[in-house]
């Protein structure tokens, strides 16, 4: 059973929560809402960076909840490796018609194409975004760009403000921060830079679900466990597609698994699990001893710093 | 860099063998029972920094409450170790500043450098740890880490006592008006438990803090490599029967929500769904909002109730509350900290900036204002600086009028001073070209917070905390 097929919330319930009783979800909800607000106020041309995973997701439900009962001011983009999970795609595609939004998509196989980019030796496309992602934003005059990146994913991002300046190669410069005080934040830049913006900058990978169980959240089905074809490779379970085949000596086997994240189908490995309903995945998450990128993104694995080099360089 | 044996058979563990196991070799561990779907209930949010610097055990400390909360996962334990290997660290042992240094830099130079923004939770509450670098820019990292938590943990070393940088850190958590304080006197194991010693350490600090003017101070003995007093109680300072740092940090009120003061929204934007009705809407009711026009922010204080009487700032104009939507649902009351919209019964002018309150309790505006600066760009305020003054919602010219004086920052005592240079603290007197809704800072710690930002390249030159409003 999919979780794509689940309605939404009712959006209009009367009880609202008593004084004093709020949760941390529902303060790291208000936040989320007023960072999202404070950005649509002052930055003239918003953008939120979607690909489908459960994080944007996360931000594009917590935009909607923003300005309803309008709809959201501003579109989204889709930076496409052209390594995809079809039913990612798919997702993507519905969720942009449901909600009325405008989406544009900056393709990587574009590049390729016509020589900008060139294929790298390993087939992995994640760093080959950067540069689509910079001219989508030059080209859309963005300036501000809304991610669902957290800090406890990775120590780089740990560090990273809720608003933090890009200079216009996107270069995030971790030793000039901003001080960020209070609930000002100040996204004030000369021209031809711009702001990222990470409202759930300080949720959890628990946070994240629990909030998607309590507001029934719809997301891409590979999120929850269903079998399939997968081999075995640097500890994590690949599914066979066009972007991964195994390689020799790498058996095929049909495993229940599911996706923690879901980036490119060619650097995105699943874990084995039974956890078919989003309460069981919480259950699942509450109780893991690994992080969500060190079980399976091969492209966190390559050095201590792999994440903060790839921001330096205008990568989210 | 610090080692912490204590901890080192579990990294050895778990970067040798399957990381599966792990959990079975915890001990001592915060009240999350084992193999139980733990986290599953509500919690509430409590956010603290730690001070300190590296040789005061500060990473150990850290490294120690994450590791207990089981933050700190198995394969984040491996790749430390791994690098910790790869530094040179003899076998099993492990370099407990790597969990926290996330940037190269810092790595490379064994040096905190930026404010790292940590999480764990425990049963009852969930924790955002703002773990603050104690030695570069001390100031600005402080004033970052704390201006919005609920309690600062500062760590002090047993055999040192109070030193310098413990009186500068506790004078910038006093300005800020942090609501708890915890001293950790960490390192006990090294002066062998002894009781003298740590009272005569709790003595100082107690005194330091009465002298600075702290809210609420909560002194801890502690052994952070061992554990002593971070999770369970001590067997080795029977002398010592308070709370421990673990049960501190879970029972020390989170910031009151203030939910009794005067209803405050700072408007950050008028909803109006011209661009259509959001697909949350059922089309029944799509109908009946065409001409929605919700007024939306995240109310600073009080609380509010369809129905209640509001006033406007500026203008001052009377209305009434006719809806009210909390995160984007409709509700018949909202409260302190939600993210609201409320639709009011006339037409008002209430554009970004302006201030929706309880009628009758609206403040007043205000051109000039004496403030505290928290100087956080190197290039140094001076008298007639020309500077945006960021306060809620509202952005609004402001000018330096004079510098009045700099703390000297072990009494805290104001001294003549003709400008603030970088990461220090100091009063001047500032004129905003447009009223502003100020209040004491004491009294209010959104009310009373500034941000000065530069004109030109929209740098945050300083913090301001505001004294008294003219």
């Amino acid at each position: 059973m999919s979780i794509i097929d689940t309605l939404p919330a009712p959006a209009e319930t009367l009880a609202g929560p008593d004084a004093g009783s709020l949760t941390g979800l529902d303060l790291l909800e208000a936040e989320a809402i007023h960072i999202i607000r404070e950005v649509v106020a002052e930055f003239e041309r918003p953008v939120l960076l979607f690909s489908g995973g459960k994080d944007s997701v996360l931000v594009l439900h917590l935009a909607a909840r923003a300005f309803a009962p309008g709809r959201i001011p501003f579109p989204v983009l889709h930076v496409d490796t052209g390594h995809n999970f079809d039913e990612v795609i798919r997702f993507r595609d519905e969720t942009v018609e449901r909600l009325g939004l405008k989406l544009e998509v900056a393709r990587v196989q574009d590049y390729i194409d016509d020589g900008r980019l060139a294929e790298r030796p390993d087939g992995t496309r994640n760093v080959l975004q950067t540069q689509p992602l910079l001219d989508a934003i030059a080209a859309g005059k963005h300036d501000a760009v809304f991610g669902g990146a957290r800090r406890d994913e990775d120590k780089a991002r740990a560090k990273e403000r809720i608003i933090s300046l890009r200079d216009e190669f996107g270069q995030w410069d971790p030793r000039n921060q901003r001080p960020e005080l209070w609930s000002l934040y100040n996204g004030r830049h000369t021209p031809g830079k711009h702001v990222r913006a990470f409202p759930i900058s300080n949720w959890t990978e628990l946070d994240v679900w629990r909030y998607i169980a309590r507001e029934r959240i719809p997301l891409p089905p590979l999120y929850l466990a269903h079998e399939r074809e997968v081999f075995r490779r640097d500890g994590m379970w690949w599914a066979v597609n066009e972007h991964a085949q195994p390689r020799e000596g790498e058996q095929v086997e049909r495993r229940t698994v599911r996706y923690r994240t879901v980036g490119d189908a060619s650097c995105t490995g699943a874990v084995e699990s039974d956890a078919g309903t989003v309460d069981a995945v919480v259950a699942e998450v509450a109780r893991s001893t690994l992080t969500e990128r060190g079980a399976t993104r091969a492209d966190d694995r390559i050095s201590e710093a792999a994440m903060e080099d790839r921001k330096k360089n205008g990568y989210f | 860099m610090s080692t912490d044996p204590s901890l080192t058979r579990e990294t050895e563990s778990a970067s040798r063998d399957s990381v599966s196991d792990r959990r079975s070799r915890d001990a001592g561990s915060f009240s999350r029972s084992e193999g139980a779907p733990a986290l599953l209930g509500d919690t509430t949010l409590f956010r603290f920094a730690t001070a300190g610097s590296v040789d005061d055990g500060k990473s150990t400390l850290v490294g120690r409450l994450l590791h207990d909360a089981k933050a700190i996962l198995a394969d984040q334990l491996e790749q430390v170790a791994r690098t910790s290997a790869d530094r040179g660290f003899a076998h099993g042992e492990f370099d407990f500043a790597l969990l926290t240094d996330g940037l190269r830099a810092e790595r490379e130079q064994g040096i905190t450098i930026d404010v790292a923004y940590r999480y764990f939770a425990t049963d009852a509450r969930s924790f955002i740890l703002a773990d603050c670098p104690g030695h570069v820019q001390y100031t600005r990292n402080m004033v970052t880490g704390s201006a919005t938590a609920d309690a600062v943990v500062v760590l002090i070393d047993a055999r040192k006592g109070v030193v310098e940088q413990t009186r500068r850190h506790l004078a910038v958590v006093s300005l800020l008006r942090v609501p708890h304080v915890i001293v950790a006197v960490n390192k006990i194991d090294l002066t062998g438990f002894d009781e003298a010693r740590y009272r005569a350490v709790e003595e100082q600090a107690l005194a330091v803090a009465a002298e600075l003017g702290l809210i609420d101070t909560h002194v801890i003995p502690v052994s952070a490599l061992e554990g002593d007093n971070i999770v369970d109680p001590s067997a080795r300072t029977p002398w010592y029967d308070g709370p421990t740092l673990r049960e501190l940090l879970e029972t020390l009120p989170a910031r009151q929500a203030e939910e009794d003061a005067a209803f405050r929204l700072p408007v950050q934007t008028v909803i109006r769904p011209q661009g259509g009705i959001s697909a949350l809407v059922d089309d029944a009711e799509a109908d009946d909002l065409r001409d929605y026009r919700g007024f939306a922010g995240r109310v600073a204080s009080g609380s509010v109730r369809v129905g209640d009487r509001v006033q406007v700032f500026p203008g001052g104009h009377e209305t009434t509350v006719t809806g009210i939507r909390v995160a984007g649902r409709v509700a018949e009351a909202a409260h302190t900290a939600q993210s609201i919209a409320v639709t009011l019964a006339d037409e008002v002018d209430a554009a970004r900036g302006a201030l929706i309150a309880t009628a009758g309790t609206v403040p007043s505006g205000h051109q000039e204002a004496e403030v505290e600066i928290f100087q956080l760009d190197v290039r140094p305020i001076a008298p007639g600086a020309r500077v945006l003054a960021k306060h809620g919602t509202a952005t609004v010219q402001a000018i330096v009028a004079e510098v009045l004086s700099r703390r000297d920052l072990d009494t805290l005592a104001l001294e003549d001073a003709a400008e603030l240079a970088v990461n220090e603290i100091g009063r001047v007197r500032i004129r905003f070209a447009s009223p502003l809704p100020l209040e004491p800072y004491a009294d209010d710690r959104e009310g009373g917070a500034l941000l000065l930002i530069h004109p030109v390249d929209g740098a945050t030159l300083a913090a301001a905390t505001v004294v008294a409003a003219a």
